[in-house]
């Protein structure tokens, strides 16, 4: 059985009880330094920040609806090889499924890492939010109000992400705290061990069936929602013509892989020189074809990249953030990921303990494939 | 038109048992169709499947993987992992409406030449069968 806590304070606002709580993480000495976070220098948008005092929590911002990096990455360079201390690191559920999936591929240390997953109540892109913030809007306020009545709706005019508008894990599974919002009526909840629960000194509450309720129907309208995005990607991908259009405006920037929270390899093949072709290479194409597409081998890699790493993929969207032609990336990776994932019942980002399907195989297995 | 087209077909082989066993059909003068173009690898575990997509990219009418029989594989189990990452790549074929069936892979054995020349028959005969790879002399890949 969870046990739940309420942060006190909470009539001053679910985001100063969620600044509370994450102080006394720090003050209690259940964690050395916590990863949240906070209005970017400049403002108009949120950094990640490293904080080791309750005083640099005064603007700590852990619901803002944008994420402008995947902090799965930022969890990686901050634990690779072990942490030197315990790290608390806030985080949204696809940001818990990515460092999961990271840790599994030795790219982040969990062993001294509290994941505190905080329900995600959607996001925008990145320059929505700083126009919404331009504008003189408050979206952190809008989004705990909302969450409040269990209903998430974005700022009137405003759409959230696609990836967020079809995810249908706004909780992620496997986290050491889980801070709910929904349907709270305002207040912070907290789920975790009884020992870290007992150290805060909270006093204990219900357990949210209200908050059970409002998730399952946000589930299901997410889920009605990705079903139709992603039925029309594979329409828009039934024959090749329709998967060069897809990819028809793709420059090869390579921004979806440098955001891709999986995507860790230093030693990429794309970012390699197999693929800095000789100018007699492409005289040898020109001869062949009569007229080649440049840059070239824009296709080759979108499709080498769902090979290496859609059974990884957590539907973060932040490939579709990046593109700078506005490519539909993470749904083309979502619809397609979901089939891949599916050969092996894998579901990225639920367990520590599931093998991720490129690093095992079974002997009994695959028989249509070869023979 | 249909007459005319001969597949070309890419075949990427295993040192160990495959191309051994290509190199056993040729040296008992075994007839296969020379639509076959081989690429020897040292195992069919160690071939990056964008090696694959490059070729159908490039218009391969076919592509053959060929690997040891499993339990057989000189490096334990690289046989295995290549048929998960071939499941992938045909499961993203198949998604992004290119014909899975154009890319084989089988378990051939070094001394099984005979399988070898027959396999490279029935595939050239079953990619002819398909026609030409819809992307080749496509401009836009």
């Amino acid at each position: 059985m969870t046990m739940w806590v309420q942060v006190p304070g909470s009539e001053d606002g679910a985001l100063a009880a969620l600044r509370r709580l994450l102080g006394d993480l720090l003050e209690k000495g259940v964690v050395d330094a916590l990863l949240v976070p906070r209005p970017a220098p400049g403002g108009g948008n949120l950094a990640q920040a490293l904080v080791n005092r309750r005083h640099e929590l005064a603007d700590a911002d852990p619901v803002a609806p944008v994420m402008p990096v995947q902090s799965a990455r930022i969890v990686s360079a901050l634990t690779a090889g072990g942490a030197p201390y315990r790290l608390g690191a806030v985080l949204k559920s696809c940001e818990v499924r990515a460092t999961i999936e990271l840790a599994k591929l030795k790219q982040v240390d969990l062993q001294r890492v509290l994941l505190i997953g905080v329900d995600c109540l959607g996001t925008y892109e990145p320059r929505d939010y700083a126009a919404l913030v331009a504008a003189g809007q408050d979206p952190t306020a809008h989004a705990l109000a909302a969450a409040a009545t269990g209903t998430l709706t974005p700022v009137e005019g405003a759409t959230f992400r696609d990836a967020c508008r079809m995810c249908e894990q706004p909780v992620a599974e496997g986290c050491g705290l889980t801070v709910g919002l929904m349907a709270t009526g305002g207040a912070v909840l907290v789920a975790g061990p009884e020992e870290v629960l007992r150290t805060l000194g909270y006093p204990e509450a219900p357990a949210p069936a209200k908050r059970q309720e409002a998730l399952a129907a946000l589930v299901a309208e997410r889920t009605e929602t990705r079903d139709r995005m992603l039925a029309e990607v594979r329409e828009r991908l039934r024959d090749t013509a329709g998967l060069l259009a897809e990819f028809g405006k793709c420059i090869r920037c390579h921004n979806c892989m440098t955001a891709c929270p999986i995507c860790y390899c230093k030693e990429c093949i794309f970012e390699s020189a197999t693929f800095d072709h000789p100018p007699t290479a492409y005289l040898g194409w020109l001869q062949r074809r009569g007229a080649v597409r440049m840059p070239a081998d824009t296709v080759l890699f979108h499709l080498t990249r769902l090979n290496h790493m859609s059974a990884s993929c957590v539907g973060c969207g932040a490939c579709s953030s990046a593109c700078p032609n506005g490519l539909p990336v993470a749904q083309v990776f979502r619809a397609i990921g979901r089939e891949v994932q599916a050969l092996f019942d894998y579901v990225p980002g639920r367990s520590v303990d599931e093998e991720l399907p490129l690093a095992v195989f079974r002997e009994d297995e695959l028989g249509d494939v070869a023979r | 038109m249909a007459e005319d087209f001969e597949p070309r077909i890419v075949a990427f082989l295993c040192n160990w048992c495959t191309y051994a066993g290509a190199d056993l059909a040729g040296t008992s003068r075994l007839q296969y169709p020379p639509n076959v173009r081989i690429i020897r690898l040292m195992c069919s575990g160690a071939l990056d499947p964008v090696y694959v997509i490059k070729a159908l990219l490039e218009g391969a009418d076919g592509v053959f993987i060929g690997g040891c029989h499993p339990g057989d594989c000189h490096y334990q189990n690289g046989n295995y992992k290549a048929r998960r990452r071939v499941a992938i790549l045909k499961k993203i074929l198949e998604q992004t409406g290119f014909d899975p069936e154009r890319v084989w892979l089988r378990w051939i054995s070094a001394s099984e030449g005979r399988l070898f020349a027959d396999t490279m028959t029935e595939m050239v005969e079953a990619i002819r069968a398909k026609g030409p790879n819809p992307l080749r002399g496509q401009w836009g890949i």
